[in-house]
């Protein structure tokens, strides 16, 4: 028992920060691509927007494994990036698809009055998307991209397969030199239940204090 | 004779193959409020729209305040900002409380200073009887209160001219009185406007003009002495007998 707070759980949380970066990076980058995409599919022009559409189908329409795989080896023969960040970029991309949609969904949620007011005012469609719309769509967007992040710090386990060491390849290393494949298992489950629990709390949190008053 | 501030010439309108405004000119001094009536799906709102832009003509020119706004070189952001316009279901930003509703305008578009648009966003809360709602989100607002931060958020930019697009008709019967108060009083003050409307207790008392359209033509225009009591056309009397059974007895 002792050994197992001595040496497993100090061993896995040595991962705990690359799951961490991981999730970060596959999220932020994903949300920055999967933003532009949105935008680009809401209100540009139609054969880009045609063909974002087409491309996030395919993806959604893969296994995320199988697609980290084919992007691990795609990016790998074009520039040399570590597992770490080819992984990262991977499941960024992949997320950006998924978070399109919500974005793109909540865009479309917030009425065409209000551009029609804001650029009644003068205001420009730039201004008038960054000042009107997004705020509106963002708060939106909260409660189902809380689902893709929950997703995403799950994700994060597949870099496993690049051999990447965060959590879950941590406890396989423990498991193998150990012959306790349940403690090591059982740890790494906690901590995934703690970090998916955390992050739709937060999300949770956030989604109240950016609450619109009377709404 | 004066320059219009607004100027219309054959103003032509169609989606596919529904032609919505069938050439309408119309030329409006200032200090006039026409009130425009009609059938619904007359065209009413989408002549107003042209006004300002926000639907594009397929044909036709439309000047306000000399500037020809069907002209692609115009920036028609710039010209946009002196056109207040006032909706039928407010539009309000609804992320933002009354007084920001009413500044933001003056920031990003006439790029006030935080304190002075705050400033001025007061000041015209107050001329809608708004000031102590200021802090008030949309959905905390009734819906005539709405409309007069819609109203005061298209003042506050100091337009040439206002436009209104039935602003009342999606108003509780109780809350009409307030809104039609606050119009009144800035045609009191010599405001340019155009009200598409059915109030004919509005239109009878301020209108210097009224506007009958129907298919997408001017069918009678005249004062309002002359469309209650002799129109010359006989749908121009039909309709407003129709209309004033409706709406019209309220003061």
């Amino acid at each position: 028992m002792t050994e197992t707070f001595t040496g497993l759980i100090p061993y896995i949380l040595t991962g705990l920060q690359v799951t961490l970066e991981v999730t970060i990076l596959a999220l932020g980058i994903g949300f920055i691509i999967g933003l532009g995409l949105a935008l680009v599919r809401v209100y540009g022009s139609k054969t880009p927007a045609q063909l974002i559409a087409v491309v996030s189908v395919i993806i959604r329409a893969l296994p995320h494994i199988l697609l980290l795989l084919l992007m691990y080896f795609a990016i790998a023969a074009l520039v040399n990036l570590t597992p770490f960040w080819a992984g990262s970029l991977s499941l960024a991309i992949i997320s950006s698809a998924y978070q399109s949609e919500i974005l793109r969904g909540a865009l479309l949620s917030v009425g065409s009055g209000q551009m029609m007011a804001a650029r009644t005012l003068g205001m420009t469609r730039v201004q008038a998307i960054r000042h009107i719309i997004l705020p509106q769509a963002l708060r939106q967007a909260i409660p189902a991209w809380s689902n893709e992040a929950a997703i995403i710090v799950k994700d994060s386990s597949l870099v496993y397969v690049l051999g990447v060491p965060e959590i879950l390849r941590k406890a396989q290393y423990y498991s193998a030199r150990t012959y306790q494949p349940f403690t090591a298992f059982i740890a790494v489950a906690v901590v995934y239940f703690v970090l998916t629990f955390l992050t739709n709390r937060g999300l949770c949190a956030l989604e109240r204090k950016l609450k619109i008053p009377g709404q | 004779m004066v320059e219009p501030i607004i100027r219309l010439e054959n103003i032509h309108k169609a989606y596919g193959k529904d032609e919505i405004l069938k050439g309408i000119s119309l030329e409006i001094q200032e200090g006039e409020v026409v009130v425009i009536i009609g059938p619904s799906g007359t065209g009413k709102s989408t002549l107003l729209r042209c006004i300002n832009q926000l639907t594009v003509p397929n044909k036709g020119d439309v000047w306000v305040d000399g500037v020809e706004l069907t002209d692609p070189r115009v920036d028609i952001n710039k010209a946009r900002r002196h056109i207040g316009f006032v909706f039928q279901d407010f539009n309000l930003f609804n992320h933002l409380n009354a007084l920001n509703n009413v500044s933001i305008g003056l920031k990003l578009v006439l790029g006030l200073t935080p304190e002075k648009a705050k400033e001025k966003a007061l000041l015209e809360l107050d001329r809608v009887g708004l000031k102590q709602k200021a802090d008030l989100f949309p959905g905390q607002l009734s819906g005539g209160q709405k409309q007069r931060v819609a109203i005061a958020r298209a003042l506050a930019m100091d337009p040439r001219v206002m436009l209104f697009d039935e602003p009342t008709s999606a108003l509780d019967p109780e809350l009409i009185g307030e809104v039609l108060e606050v119009m009144q009083k800035l045609a009191r003050e010599g405001m340019t406007m155009i009200c598409v409307t059915h109030e004919m207790g509005f239109a009878r008392e301020v209108a210097s003009r009224i506007i009958f359209m129907e298919h997408g033509v001017v069918v009678e225009e005249g004062s309002p002495e002359h469309m209650f009591t002799r129109p010359q056309y006989d749908r121009t009397r039909e309709f407003l007998g129709k209309i004033s059974e409706l709406y019209g007895k309220q003061k």
